[in-house]
């Protein structure tokens, strides 16, 4: 069975939709979304409709910190652009995109594999896993064999022996990645709506679970409409900009 | 939440003859190794095809052994991504959490270790031996991978003559994790072939398999091993500033042309050596091309005073990594222009060289391979041009060079360091294009450039050379027009 894992989607409608099509013809029949589907992009409404679907056929969804600012109202904590950011969200959702993403658990999974946001260890902390050293501390807080989550928005793949030994790996978008049974893994898809490591390309990633393969994928999409569309909601002009370099 | 360690393996019980282990039967012990069994396998099953099949199984060592683990399962990660007739073809696979195993072809055939045994063996089949694998190292580095473990036990040839590269427990693969990067504390490889870079912890320089391979080579040829078989860390780093007795010193029917290839393969900096695997097979086929440098006249060691300021280098010296093999093999290519140097229109055969030069400007580890075919009848009628057949032939010598030589300026390639980039062969056949064609092939050439249509007599008797060439050749051909 060959699983979609989708993730910071960022009401980035354009990259939503290549990166679903894209799955589709990959064969993909089931996905997990592993949070912020709004923030920074003009189509949050669109985004968590379409999230919503997919759960309400089976998939998986948590929650991310963008969500629960959206939940909660802009916190005094914010800086002006972000709180700009979480008003006019709020102002588009209806009161049951509202409620669906207050709805979102903070993990999801079963089995072999655990879906969080940002880290197993404490979720709701939302801390980046930003190397090895919080790599290990997630995969030592779970006993999922496959972990995967968000939050940060650049792929990686993290690894980790039953003696200790960890490492990472910068993926190369499709190269199928069999996933040895011998040591446990973390798995950040990378950011499909706001992707950051230079390349604008939407980042997603496909797993099929009967050989444990992993393969990253880039998909090209319309950037020009996605940030014109921030541009003429009046949100801040630089998260237009940064989806043409994507950093 | 503690979590759970990944299996220390259980104890099973030994395998025996017999035993059906996922659908396949157990028929002989055929190997027992530090780190694995070999088993003879067929499918089990009445209408099961009765394909010749080996499979590998890790011996265990008591409780854990992070280094036959580990190996094993890198064994099982690149085995399968790899195909073509230099691996053995992957099978099946079992893991841990069962009987784990490794399925694939089973090689008729030996290792090359026979052959060490009674080294030195005859100059030929060194040389045969060395562009065989050579061969089988560029397929390798070509799909990614880089062996870091070439050695006799791990070449097998097979009935029909290709090397076959075996073991995979050490390689790295330059798109997918490297599982071995954390978990030695010792350079990881076999004692006597390690590359000096191994021994540093680098494991992304496809050139580390070229320098076992000189290791190799140096064996057959010699009978003994350049640098012995150390055990210790410290005897593996006197690679790093000292330098082997040269071949010849050891075996004086060595040519030259050969202690060349053998003591660059031997360099201890990459950078020095072979640039790719199919460079070092291009001149083991083509002696009379290497160019002779300090290397082929060397008859002691160097001296202690150069082995001392090699040792002061040696100390804290980083080595300079690479993008991985796909990368340094990409970078390192073997450009061909085939030339009608007798009949093509001058401004053809400028436009020619501008396209040449500035592939050579764009790839700094290129080579170029500049080739004419001196066409021969089909009918041996022309005693003639048979009489004048070498004259022919050092004829068109001279004007491929003389073609070649504002290309060479202008890239300052004139130099000692630098000629043994550019070589000049001419060809006897009467199909030019079948010529080029079988020429690049067998040379593992990357990219072909030729002109477009001649006005001599080749395009008059054999329609267009070019356009079969790209039809016919498997790699990049470029078509110059004016």
């Amino acid at each position: 069975m060959k699983i979609a894992l989708i993730t910071d989607l960022h009401a980035n409608r354009e990259a939503v939709e290549a990166v679903l099509g894209h799955a589709a013809s990959r064969g993909a029949i089931r996905h997990a979304f592993l949070g912020d589907f709004v923030g920074y992009g003009a189509d949050p409404g669109w985004v968590v409709d379409r999230v919503r679907e997919f759960v309400s056929q089976g998939a998986a969804a948590v929650l991310g910190n963008h969500d629960q600012a959206v939940v909660q109202g802009p916190l005094p904590s914010m800086i002006p652009e972000a709180r700009q950011v979480v008003e006019w969200t709020r102002a588009q959702l209806s009161g049951s995109q509202l409620d669906f993403l207050a709805s979102l658990p903070m993990t999801a999974g079963g089995g072999d594999r655990l879906y969080v946001h940002a880290n197993a260890y404490a979720p709701g902390e939302w801390g980046y896993v930003t190397g090895r050293m919080e790599a290990v501390r997630s995969l030592q807080a779970t006993n999922a064999r496959f972990t995967f989550c968000g939050h940060m928005h650049e792929p990686r793949l993290y690894h980790l022996t039953g003696t200790g030994k960890s490492g990472d790996f910068v993926p190369m978008a499709g190269t199928p990645i069999p996933l040895s049974m011998q040591r446990r893994w973390l798995v950040i898809p990378g950011s499909a709506g706001q992707p950051r490591d230079g390349n604008p390309a939407a980042c997603y990633a496909l797993f099929e679970t009967d050989s444990a393969t992993l393969t990253f994928h880039r998909v090209p999409y319309d950037v020009a409409a996605a940030s014109a569309k921030i541009r003429s909601a009046g949100l801040p002009p630089r998260l237009a900009d940064r989806l043409h370099h994507g950093e | 939440m503690a979590s759970e360690a990944p299996a220390a393996p259980p104890t099973r019980p030994p395998l025996e003859p017999g035993q059906v282990v996922d659908g396949y039967r157990l028929e002989e012990r055929t190997h027992q190794g530090g780190m694995a069994n070999l088993w003879r396998v067929v499918r089990a099953g009445a209408d099961a095809p009765a394909e010749p099949l080996v499979m590998k199984v890790p011996r265990i060592k008591g409780g854990e052994d992070p280094a036959s683990i580990v190996g094993f399962e890198v064994e099982q990660m690149i085995l399968p991504a790899l195909s073509g007739p230099h691996v053995p073809r992957f099978v099946a696979k079992g893991d841990f959490t069962g009987q784990p195993y490794i399925v694939m072809e089973r090689i008729a055939g030996d290792s090359l270790k026979a052959r060490f045994d009674v080294a030195p063996i005859p100059l030929d089949e060194v040389v045969t031996i060395g562009w065989k694998v050579a061969t089988a190292l560029h397929d390798l580095h070509r799909q990614h991978v880089i062996h870091l473990d070439v050695k006799p036990s791990n070449v097998m040839l097979r009935e029909t003559g290709e090397a076959v590269l075996v073991d995979f427990g050490l390689s790295r693969h330059d798109r997918l994790p490297d599982l071995l990067e954390e978990e030695f504390e010792l350079p990881m490889g076999t004692g006597p072939y390690m590359s000096p870079e191994q021994v540093q912890f680098v494991r992304n320089d496809p050139r580390s398999d070229l320098y076992a391979l000189g290791v190799m080579l140096y064996h057959l040829a010699t009978g003994a091993r350049p640098f012995g078989a150390p055990t210790s860390v410290r005897g593996l780093r006197r690679r790093l500033w000292q330098d082997p007795a040269p071949p010849r010193a050891l075996r004086a029917e060595i040519p030259p042309w050969l202690q060349e290839v053998i003591l660059r393969c031997l360099e201890v900096q990459p950078a020095r050596r072979h640039q790719s695997a199919a460079q070092l097979a291009f001149e083991l086929q083509n002696p009379d091309q290497v160019v002779l440098t300090a290397r082929a006249d060397r008859t002691a060691s160097s001296s202690r005073l150069a082995q001392l300021r090699r040792w002061f280098d040696a100390i804290g010296a980083e080595p300079a990594s690479t993008g991985g093999a796909t990368t340094q093999t990409a970078r390192s290519p073997i450009l061909l222009a085939a030339l009608d140097v007798g009949g093509a229109d001058p401004g053809l055969l400028e436009a020619v060289r501008d396209t040449v030069q500035r592939l050579l400007q764009t790839e700094p580890g290129a080579r170029l391979a500049c080739l004419a075919v001196m066409k021969t009848n089909l009918i041996g009628a022309d005693d003639l041009l048979e009489a004048d057949g070498s004259s022919r032939h050092v004829n068109l010598l001279v004007q491929l060079k003389h073609w070649a030589h504002p290309l060479m300026k202008a890239l300052d390639l004139t130099g000692d360091q630098q000629s043994g980039r550019v070589t000049f062969h001419v060809l006897e056949a009467s199909d030019a294009a079948g010529a080029i064609v079988d020429y690049a092939r067998k040379n593992r050439v990357d990219h072909i450039v030729l002109g477009a249509r001649s006005s001599g007599s080749l395009r008059r008797y054999l329609g267009s050379v070019s356009s079969q060439v790209a039809a016919e050749s498997d790699c990049t051909v470029t078509v110059v027009r004016t």
